[in-house]
């Protein structure tokens, strides 16, 4: 398996946090300096050639968006990085913030002079604390060299909320409001701050743009595949022997990348399923994990989704029915609760599911978990109900005779 | 009951002013400052709040019940948040979380903590404390207790 590293290059190096460091290594130099030779709109042409794609989860194309944002407004525009990293599984950003905040502020830079923003907000999760201290003290020293060249970069922390996540609804948060995501509009535009233009984008795509700007779009393109260029920080957790995060190329072989990386299933047990990218992507059995590549276009192409590369593995004792309850009870907590579906449907599925834990379940319980979570389904204002619907009917879907025989047997605890 | 930012916050409050387009942004930033200065968030402090960002009281209080972190209420005992989210399960959260029971400490279940490699973990007073077994537990809580 070929390792590369893009994003974690300097992650094992002794006080790669620091400035001293970091400028040891390469910041604030090669691709800044390029950068400032071009053009607003030649970066963004590279940043489409280069085929960089949103890392928070998405994935849909940076470049794309970027040109969204207008080049001559008369009104402010800004950069949103979003460091929410709330979804289950996912625990990648706080490498990056933690172990080399100057290549995320390096990044900032860059993508602030693309889309003429004079600052940048990076909106981190309440939960992040400690290494939200390690970023602020990057930003201080930055500062204090004079490096941030007239834009301001301001940390904002939320404060517990899994939806600030959601690009609305982290702008919403960020005004000062309940996180409760926008209605999207019709055309494709750039997101909106107090009615100003602004880019959202989360923290591993702006650390990957120094690399970008530094070697062109094709060196980052002789990564990954065609589709999915370059690499992505996938995170791996739950039964194997090495957990962790780990820099991989799009389209790597995800058992490959288990048994490399991850050793393998601990305790010398069989794999029984992986949640492949985050708690809201659909779960894989054991024989689509052997075949599956990590990429968007793949896991797309077996009814699931690469969302932020965060898996969470499991073996064959894991009971799916525990899983999902656990995953239910998640769900109904974060759910922001603005739309009806999403609000009711998440606390109804979580309690169909207790039922079918406790014995007392049935077939049509079953069975009725699958219409609420039709009901859940594209009939909301964000894809939190779809997913939550999309994981139910997949646990169903593939485990489906674990929850009949659940109600004989009390199965084995997870 | 009155509540009055500190001087120092005082001075970081007209420090934030000039960070943000709309004081409307100062709501997280100033409910965050008040629990800290006081232990949680009184109504009081939604008032002082509610002055300086010119927002209805109502609507700081709206924002202060949404997210889960801000706590409207004293704590009297060292708070412990423990994740029960499904990496943590996976590896032993449940074990952990009987094992706090018997501690004189406020538990308190947690969606994520987004330490998921590192499982179980807890956070106290924003640190998180990972890769946890019982022992490593009590030898925490007896340095921080």
């Amino acid at each position: 398996m070929r390792e590369v590293k893009i994003v974690s290059k300097h992650f094992s190096i002794k006080d790669s946090h620091t400035l001293k460091v970091a400028k040891a290594n390469g910041a604030y130099s090669n691709a800044l300096k390029k950068a400032y030779k071009l053009e607003p709109k030649q970066i963004i042409e590279i940043i489409k050639e280069s085929g960089l794609r949103g890392k928070g989860g998405g994935g849909a194309p940076a470049g794309e968006k970027w040109s969204l944002m207008p080049q001559d407004s008369d009104k402010p525009s800004f950069l949103a990085v979003n460091c929410d990293e709330s979804e289950p599984g996912t625990f990648k950003d706080r490498q990056i913030i933690s172990k080399d905040p100057h290549l995320l502020i390096e990044g900032i830079l860059i993508t602030c002079h693309a889309i003429k923003a004079k600052h940048a907000y990076i909106y981190i999760r309440g939960e992040y604390k400690q290494y939200q201290d390690i970023l602020q003290g990057a930003i201080d020293e930055a500062y204090t060299e004079g490096l941030l060249n007239n834009c301001d970069i301001t940390i904002h922390r939320g404060a517990g909320a899994y939806i600030c996540g959601e690009k609305s609804a982290l702008l919403e948060s960020m005004e000062g409001k309940r996180g409760h995501p926008r209605l999207k509009p019709k055309q494709k535009e750039c997101e909106w701050y107090f009615s100003n233009p602004t880019l959202v984008n989360n923290v591993e795509t702006i650390a990957s743009v120094p690399y970008i700007i530094d070697n062109g779009a094709e060196g980052y393109r002789k990564f990954g595949t065609d589709k999915s260029p370059g690499t992505l920080l996938f995170a791996m957790s739950g039964h194997v022997k090495n957990r962790g995060v780990y820099e991989a190329e799009f389209g790597t072989g995800m058992w490959d990348y288990i048994e490399h990386f991850g050793g393998g299933i601990r305790d010398g047990k069989k794999l029984k399923a992986v949640i492949p990218g985050g708690a809201s992507t659909d779960i894989l059995t054991a024989d689509e994990v052997m075949e599956a590549k990590l990429d968007y276009e793949y896991l797309r192409s077996i009814g699931s989704a690469l969302g932020t590369g965060g898996m969470i593995v499991m073996d064959e004792d894991t009971n799916m029915v525990e899983a999902l309850k656990n995953l239910l009870e998640f769900y109904h907590e974060e759910s922001c609760g603005q739309c009806t579906p999403c609000r009711e449907g998440t606390g109804l599925s979580d309690k169909l599911v207790e039922k079918i834990l406790s014995g007392n379940g049935s077939s049509e319980d079953i069975d009725e978990l699958l219409e609420i979570s039709d009901t859940m389904n594209g009939k909301t204002i964000c894809v939190f109900a779809p997913a939550v619907s999309s994981v139910i009917n997949s646990f169903i879907g593939k485990f489906r005779d674990e929850f009949e025989a659940y109600n004989k047997s009390t199965g084995a605890k997870i | 009951m009155s509540f009055q930012f500190s001087d120092d916050n005082l001075k970081q409050i007209e420090f934030l002013k000039t960070r943000y387009p709309s004081l409307d942004a100062l709501s997280l930033p100033l409910l965050w400052m008040a629990q800290y200065q006081d232990g949680f968030i009184s109504l009081e402090a939604i008032d002082e709040i509610s002055k300086i960002t010119k927002l209805p009281p109502m609507e700081i209080y709206r924002v202060a019940t949404f997210y889960t972190m801000f706590k409207l209420q004293k704590q009297e005992k060292l708070l412990v948040s423990v994740c029960k989210t499904l990496s943590c399960k996976l590896c032993g959260s449940d074990e952990i979380l009987d094992h706090l029971k018997s501690k004189d400490v406020e538990i308190e279940y947690v969606e994520c903590l987004g330490s998921c490699g590192t499982s179980p973990v807890m956070q106290i007073k924003d640190v998180n404390y990972e890769n946890l077994t019982p022992q490593k537990v009590d030898d925490i809580l007896e340095e921080l207790l």
